[in-house]
C-alpha cells in the first residue's frame, strides 16, 4: 500500500544521502590547482679553501599564489633526500611561498660528502642556494642579491637552519625541529655538568647516525624522527666499492676517521669535540640574530629537549625573538604532530617573512624590524617581540601534553599548553620533594652486560605501547632506586629535575639516573624513556655529584611515587667493561623539581556547541511542533441548535493523493433514533467518509458534526461514538476480553459505563473469549469488534459492513440487535453494499456512487418513490442500480 | 447474541460522553500491561538477563588467564563484578541495546497500525498528541529497563562468580575502590541510556511513518550501523564529532581513575540535539497523518 507520507519519508531519505555525500564531497575534494616542482642542479663551490666543486639536486616549487613571494629553503633530515620534503615544499608553497628543497652534499642525487653541516661545507652551499634564489623573478628581494628568505627542516636540516642564519645575514627567520645545539654534548653526554669530554657515549644513536650516513644509500625518509624505520629501505644499485668506501660511505674522511676513534675507545677526544662543534650552533653563540621557532620533541633521547633550551637561550641573548615548542614526539617515535608542526612553522614565516618588517621600510617600533634582510640581520627588543607574538596570536612556549582519549576512536589526543614566556629548564618555580632510601650497592656487570634499557634508538616507536608505556627494565643489583612519600596533590614537572647524589667506590663509574613515575601498580613509568648519562669518580667517602635528570614534562598524580633510580648501565652508551661495584647515597634526600604554572591548556570546557546545539534543536523543535497545530474545523464553534441531532455532514470532500476524489460534495443528516444504511457499489467513498467520521483522515473540504460538534482527530465528541470500520482491530497476544478491558480503560472512562457484559452477550464467544485473539476465526473478531463498537453503548453507532463473515442466524440476530439499539434514541449507521440487508435492517438509507450523493430518505420513501416513476418494482436493489445510473 | 437494553451512558455538560476527559486516556498502566504481555518484549528481556550468565560461563570455559599482564577491558572482565558488568555493557551498548531500544520505540506505534488496533484508540478518542506521548514514555520506560538490567545482571552475575573487587583499570591496570566506582557506575548507565536516545526517537519517528514495525526497528538499527562506519572514516575529521553513535563510547572515560566528562557532555549534547527535533518531527507527522492502515 503506498501512501504520500511513505513517498515523503523516501524523498526526506533520498535528501539525507544526497546531503551526507555532498559533505563527504566538499570535505575530500582536492583544492587548490596543483603545485608543480623544477628540477634543477645547482652547481656551488665550498669547501675551506672554496675549491670543491659540488653540485646539488634540487627542486624549486614557485609559489601558487604567483608573483614575488618570500622564499623558504626547507632542509631534509639525515639519511633523506629533496624527496623527504616534497610534501612540505608543495603544502608551503600552496601557502605563497617560493620554496627550494635541495639534497644535502653526500645525500640523494647530490655529490660530494657528508661534512655534518660544516661553516666550510653545507653552510657555504646553502649561501649559494641563497644567492640562486635571490636571482630568481618568483622570489621577493630585500635588497639587491638578497631575498626575504627562511629556512626550515627537521634534524639535520634544522642544525644546517641554524648554522646558516648564523653565517649568513640575509637569513630572514628560521624553525628548525628537532636538532641539536652541541653536537658533541649530544653523543658525549654527561648530566654532570662536565662536558663532552667527560661524557658518556651514546654508541646506538651515534652507530645509526654515522651508519646511515655511511652506507650513502639512505633511502628517503632519512633519520629525521623515523630511526631504523626509515633505514631499512632497498638499497641503491650494488657497486664495487673500495674498504675506504665501505667504511666511510659518504662521509667526509675526516669525519670519518674522528668517529673510528671515538666510537672504538668510547671516549670523546678533543679533536673530536672541536670537529664536532665545528657543526654546532654552540659554535656561534652570538650570532644567530633573528626570529627563530625551535620545535623539540619530548620523546628524544638523541636531541633532548637540553639542545633547544641551549638555542633558544643562545638566541634570546641576542634579542631576537625565540619561540620554543615541545611536540610529543621526538627521534624516538611518539606522535611528530606533522600538522601541527606545519601550521605552526607556516605561521611562523608569514609572521616574519610574510608580514614583517620589510615590508615596512620605515621599521620602526610597531612590529619587530629583527632581520630586517639589510644585510645586518641585528635583532630587536624584546618587548617588540612580545607585540608581534601577542598580535599573531602565538605562544612563546608551547607543550604537547596527552589530552586523554577521543572517544570516538579510542586513540590518544593532544592539547596544547601555552605561556606567554619561555621559561627554560628550571622552570620559573621549583618545588622540593625528599627522597628517602638506603645506600645501595649496585654492579657494573663485566662487558656491561645485560644492560638496563630505557630506550632502543630506532626502535622507540615499535616498543612502546599506545598508552604511554616506555618499556624500561632495570637489572636487579644494577639500579639503585630512592623513592619519595606518596605525593599529596598531583606534581606537574616542566623541565629538568636535579637531584644530588654521593658514588662510594674507587675509579671512574659511568651511571645513568632516571625519574620514574611509581603509582604502585606492577610497572613504573619512565617519562618519555629517558635517562640521564654521567660519570664521576668515585671514591671512598663517596664523591657527591648533582645529577640534572632528562627535561620532561609530566604530571605526576597525587599518590603516586616519584622514584629516583640510579643504573651502572643502559644499553644506548657505552659502559666500561671492567667488572665494579659502587654505592650509590643521596648526598641531599632533596629532589628539585621544576615547573612552568603558566602553561595552560587551552580550556578545553565544552565546545559552543554542546549547549548551543541542544538549545537550538529545542527551538527548532517548538517550532516544528507549534507550527503545525491540528488544523481547526472551519468553524469551531459548536452549534447548539444541532446538540441532538446525532450527525450532520456538509459539503464533504476528500481527494485521493493522486487528485481523484473520494468524496465529492457530500452533505445529509441523521437524526436520533435512525438506523441509517450507507449505501453504494465499492469504491463509492463509504469507507472514506466513515473516517472521516472517526477523525482519522481530514476532509479536505466541508465538515461533520455530532452532536454539534465539529469533528476534528481526537474530538472528544468522538466518546459518543462507537465504530467498526474496515475490519477489526485487536492486540493478537491478548485475549478477547482482556483486550476488550485494555480497549475501555485506554479510553480514560468509569469501568462501570462500560457494560462489558452486554457487549461479550452480543458477540457471543463463550469460552473462547478468554483465549488469545490470534486463535480466532473471522467471524469471531468481527462479533468481538462490533462488541468493542458497542462498549459504553455510545449514543452514534457506526458499522461498516457489520456482517461480513457472520452466518446466516448470526445474521438474523445482529438485525435485531441494531434495530433494538437504535429504539433507546441511539442512532446506528450501517454501511453496506449487500442491499437486502440494509432493506431489512434500516429506517433510512444514503446512497452515494462515486463519491457523490445519490438519494437520501426513509427506505420506504424511496422504494415507494422509485414504484411510482418507473414501476419496475419495490425491491431496492432494483431503485438502487436505477439511482446510480446502471441498468440489469 | 442477545439484545442491549441499558440505557445510554448520556453526555455531560459540555456534550461529551459522561466520565469522559482527554487528559485521562491511555494511563501509563494500561499502556504498559499492553505491551508487556508481548512475546517480543518478554523474550528480550529474557535475552538481557541471560547473556551475562552466558558470559559468565564463557569466561568459565575458556583458556586460563593469560596471567594477568594484559590490561584490555576484555581480559580483565573476570577482575570482579565491576569489571565484568563494564565489560558486559561495553561488549552489548553497541549492538544488542540498540537493536532492543529500537524495538521497543519502533515497534509500538507501527505495530498497532499493522494490528489496525491504532484507528479504534484514535477514535476512543485518544488525542493524538496524548496516544504519541503515552506510548512514547512507556517506550523509553521499556528501553531504560532494558538499558538497565543488562549492567545490573552482569554486576550480580560477575559478583557472584567473580567476587566483589574493585575495578581494575584497562590500560594502565590501576585499581579504583569500588566504593568509588559505584556512584560513577551509575552515571555510566545514565549516560548509556542518553546515548541511545537517538535510536530510540528515529525509530519512534519512523514508527509513526511506517505501518511495518520491522521497519522501523530496521531503519534505526541501520542508522546506527552507518553511522557507526561513517566514523571510522578518519578523514571526516570532526565531522565524526557530530555522528549520532560518535560518542557512545565515552562512558569509559567515566571509569579512568581521572575521569574526564568532556566526552560525556558533547555525546550528551548530540544525543538530546537529534532526540528533540526527530521526536518533534515524529509529533508534527502524526498530527496531520491521515490514518488508513
Amino acid at each position: 500500500m503506498t501512501f504520500p507520507g511513505g513517498r515523503r519519508a523516501l524523498t526526506a531519505v533520498v535528501a539525507l544521502v544526497l546531503v551526507v555525500v555532498g559533505c563527504l564531497a566538499w570535505a575530500l575534494w582536492p583544492s587548490g590547482k596543483p603545485v608543480r616542482g623544477q628540477d634543477t642542479a645547482i652547481s656551488v663551490v665550498d669547501g675551506p679553501a672554496d675549491d670543491q666543486r659540488v653540485t646539488l639536486d634540487a627542486t624549486f616549487f614557485p609559489p601558487a599564489t604567483g608573483g614575488k613571494a618570500p622564499a623558504v629553503l626547507l632542509a631534509h633530515g639525515f639519511g633523506g633526500s629533496k624527496q623527504s620534503v616534497r610534501d612540505l615544499a608543495v603544502r608551503l608553497a600552496g601557502r605563497g611561498y617560493a620554496v627550494l628543497t635541495w639534497s644535502a652534499r653526500g645525500f640523494g642525487r647530490s655529490t660530494g660528502e657528508i661534512a655534518l653541516n660544516s661553516p666550510d661545507y653545507e653552510v657555504k652551499d646553502v649561501r649559494q642556494l641563497v644567492d640562486w634564489l635571490a636571482k630568481r623573478p618568483e622570489v621577493r628581494l630585500d635588497g639587491a642579491g638578497d631575498p626575504r628568505v627562511g629556512i626550515a627542516g627537521g634534524s639535520y636540516g634544522g642544525a644546517i637552519a641554524l648554522m646558516t642564519a648564523a653565517y649568513d645575514s640575509r637569513i630572514d627567520a628560521i624553525a628548525p625541529e628537532i636538532t641539536w645545539n652541541d653536537l658533541a654534548d649530544a653523543l658525549f653526554p654527561d648530566a654532570g655538568g662536565n662536558g663532552p669530554i667527560n661524557g658518556v657515549f651514546k654508541k646506538m644513536w651515534a652507530g645509526i647516525f654515522f651508519s646511515s650516513g655511511g652506507s650513502g644509500l639512505a633511502p628517503d625518509g632519512g633519520l629525521d624522527a623515523q630511526g631504523l624505520a626509515g633505514l631499512s629501505g632497498p638499497s641503491g644499485p650494488a657497486q664495487a666499492l673500495t674498504p675506504q668506501q665501505v667504511q666511510c660511505g659518504r662521509f667526509l674522511p675526516a669525519i670519518c676517521d674522528m668517529y673510528q676513534t671515538v666510537a672504538s675507545t668510547g671516549r670523546a677526544t678533543p679533536e673530536a669535540i672541536n670537529l664536532l662543534r665545528r657543526s654546532s650552533p654552540s659554535s656561534v653563540p652570538d650570532k644567530i640574530r633573528i626570529p627563530t621557532l625551535l620545535i623539540q620533541g619530548q620523546r628524544d633521547s638523541l636531541f633532548p629537549l637540553g639542545h633547544a633550551d641551549a638555542n633558544a637561550r643562545q638566541i634570546a641573548a641576542t634579542g631576537a625573538p625565540v619561540e620554543v615548542a615541545w611536540i610529543n614526539g621526538g627521534h624516538d617515535g611518539g606522535d611528530n604532530e606533522p600538522d601541527w608542526v606545519f601550521d605552526r612553522t607556516a605561521d611562523w614565516f608569514d609572521r616574519w617573512l610574510k608580514n614583517g618588517p620589510g615590508s615596512t621600510a620605515t621599521g620602526t617600533g610597531t612590529s619587530a624590524n629583527a632581520g630586517a634582510g639589510t644585510g645586518t640581520g641585528t635583532g630587536t627588543g624584546t618587548a617588540s617581540t612580545r607585540t608581534a607574538g601577542a598580535a599573531a596570536g602565538a605562544a612563546a612556549f608551547t607543550v604537547s601534553r596527552d589530552g586523554g582519549r577521543d572517544p570516538g576512536t579510542r586513540q590518544t589526543v593532544l592539547v596544547h599548553a601555552t605561556a606567554n614566556g619561555y621559561p627554560g629548564l628550571s622552570g620559573t618555580t621549583r618545588t622540593t620533594v625528599r627522597l628517602s632510601g638506603p645506600e645501595q650497592q649496585i654492579a657494573n656487570p663485566p662487558g656491561g652486560s645485560p644492560a638496563s634499557i630505557s630506550s632502543v634508538p630506532g626502535f622507540g616507536s615499535l616498543l612502546r605501547s599506545g598508552g604511554g608505556l616506555g618499556v624500561s627494565l632495570d637489572i636487579p643489583g644494577q639500579a639503585a632506586a630512592f623513592e619519595s612519600a606518596p605525593l599529596t596533590a598531583p606534581a606537574h614537572v616542566t623541565g629538568s629535575p636535579t637531584v644530588q647524589v654521593k658514588v662510594y667506590g674507587t675509579g671512574e663509574a659511568t651511571l645513568f639516573a632516571k625519574l620514574y613515575d611509581s603509582s604502585g601498580g606492577p610497572v613504573a613509568v619512565l617519562p618519555s624513556s629517558l635517562v640521564a648519562p654521567f660519570r664521576v669518580t668515585a671514591t671512598e667517602e663517596g664523591t657527591p655529584v648533582t645529577v640534572t635528570l632528562p627535561a620532561i614534562d609530566r604530571t605526576f598524580d597525587a599518590g603516586h611515587r616519584m622514584r629516583v633510580v640510579i643504573s651502572a648501565t643502559d644499553l644506548g652508551f657505552s659502559t666500561p667493561a671492567t667488572p665494579a661495584v659502587y654505592r650509590i647515597g643521596l648526598a641531599s634526600p632533596e629532589l628539585t623539581v621544576p615547573a612552568d604554572p603558566a602553561l595552560v591548556t587551552p580550556a578545553t570546557g565544552p565546545a559552543w556547541w554542546t549547549w548551543a546545539l541542544p538549545l537550538a534543536a529545542t527551538l527548532a523543535a517548538a517550532v516544528l511542533v507549534l507550527t503545525r497545530r491540528a488544523r481547526p474545523a472551519r468553524s469551531t464553534a459548536d452549534r447548539p441548535d444541532l446538540a441532538d441531532v446525532p450527525l450532520v455532514i456538509t459539503g464533504l470532500g476528500k481527494r485521493y493523493s493522486n487528485g481523484e476524489k473520494a468524496v465529492d460534495d457530500l452533505s445529509f443528516r441523521v437524526e436520533r433514533g435512525q438506523v441509517l444504511g450507507l449505501l453504494g457499489p465499492n469504491g463509492a467513498g463509504k469507507t472514506t467518509t466513515m473516517r472521516m467520521l472517526m477523525g482519522l483522515i481530514l476532509p479536505d473540504e466541508g465538515e461533520i458534526r455530532i452532536f454539534g460538534h465539529p469533528v476534528v482527530p481526537g474530538a472528544p465528541v468522538l466518546s459518543r461514538l462507537g465504530s467498526f470500520v474496515e475490519g477489526p482491530g485487536f492486540l493478537p497476544h491478548l485475549s478477547g476480553r482482556a483486550n476488550l478491558e485494555l480497549y475501555w480503560q485506554a479510553t480514560g472512562r468509569p469501568a462501570e459505563d462500560a457494560h462489558l457484559e452486554e457487549a461479550l452477550e452480543i458477540a457471543g464467544l463463550g469460552a473462547a473469549l478468554e483465549r488469545a485473539v490470534r486463535t480466532y476465526s473471522q467471524g469471531m473478531r468481527q462479533r468481538l469488534a462490533i462488541a468493542q463498537a458497542m462498549l459504553g453503548l455510545p449514543d452514534l453507532l457506526v458499522l461498516d459492513e457489520p456482517t461480513n463473515g457472520l452466518d446466516p442466524p448470526q445474521i438474523a440476530e445482529m438485525r435485531k440487535v441494531l434495530k433494538a439499539y437504535a429504539q433507546g434514541g441511539r442512532t446506528v449507521i450501517v454501511s453496506s453494499h449487500l442491499l437486502g440487508e440494509v432493506e431489512q435492517t434500516c429506517s433510512h438509507v444514503v446512497v452515494m456512487h462515486r463519491g457523490r450523493l445519490v438519494s437520501e430518505g426513509p427506505v420506504d420513501g424511496l422504494l415507494g418513490a422509485s414504484a411510482s416513476s418507473n414501476g419496475s418494482g419495490h425491491r431496492l436493489e432494483d431503485v438502487f442500480l436505477d439511482l446510480i445510473g446502471e441498468s440489469r | 447474541m442477545s439484545v442491549p437494553v441499558s440505557p445510554a451512558a448520556g453526555e455531560d455538560a459540555l456534550g461529551y460522553a459522561r466520565g469522559y476527559a482527554p487528559g485521562r486516556t491511555l494511563p501509563l498502566r494500561v499502556e504498559i500491561v499492553r505491551q508487556f504481555r508481548r512475546r517480543r518484549t518478554l523474550a528480550m528481556f529474557a535475552l538481557l538477563l541471560a547473556l551475562p550468565w552466558v558470559l559468565v560461563v564463557a569466561f568459565q570455559f575458556g583458556p586460563g588467564s593469560n596471567g594477568g599482564n594484559s590490561l584490555r577491558l576484555s581480559d580483565l572482565a573476570t577482575a570482579g563484578g565491576l569489571n565484568f558488568a563494564a565489560f558486559a555493557l561495553s561488549v552489548s551498548a553497541s549492538f544488542l541495546l540498540v537493536v532492543a531500544v529500537a524495538l521497543f520505540c519502533g515497534d509500538t506505534v507501527a505495530s498497532e497500525a499493522s494490528w489496525s488496533s491504532l484507528r479504534y484508540l484514535l477514535a476512543a478518542p485518544i488525542p493524538r498528541d496524548r496516544l504519541l506521548r503515552q506510548k512514547l514514555i512507556v517506550a523509553l520506560g521499556y528501553s531504560a529497563a532494558a538499558v538497565t538490567v543488562l549492567p545490573l545482571m552482569a554486576l550480580l552475575a560477575g559478583t557472584l562468580a567473580f567476587g566483589w573487587h574493585d575495578i581494575r583499570v584497562p590500560g594502565t591496570g590501576e585499581i579504583i575502590a569500588a566504593t568509588d566506582v559505584l556512584p560513577k557506575f551509575a552515571l555510566v548507565i545514565g549516560y548509556a541510556l542518553v546515548s541511545q536516545l537517538v535510536v530510540a526517537s528515529l525509530a519512534f519517528l519512523l514508527s509513526v511513518s511506517t505501518d511495518s514495525p520491522l521497519g522501523a526497528v530496521g531503519g534505526a538499527v541501520g542508522l546506527v550501523i552507518v553511522s557507526s562506519i561513517l566514523q571510522a572514516v578518519e578523514a571526516l575529521g570532526s565531522f565524526r564529532e557530530f555522528l549520532p553513535t560518535f560518542w557512545n563510547t565515552a562512558w569509559l572515560d567515566a571509569l579512568s581513575p581521572q575521569p574526564d566528562y568532556s566526552g560525556m557532555i558533547k555525546g550528551v549534547s548530540v544525543s538530546v540535539t537529534y532526540s528533540v527535533i526527530l521526536i518533534a518531527f515524529a509529533f508534527r507527522r502524526f498530527r496531520r497523518k491521515d490514518v488508513v492502515s
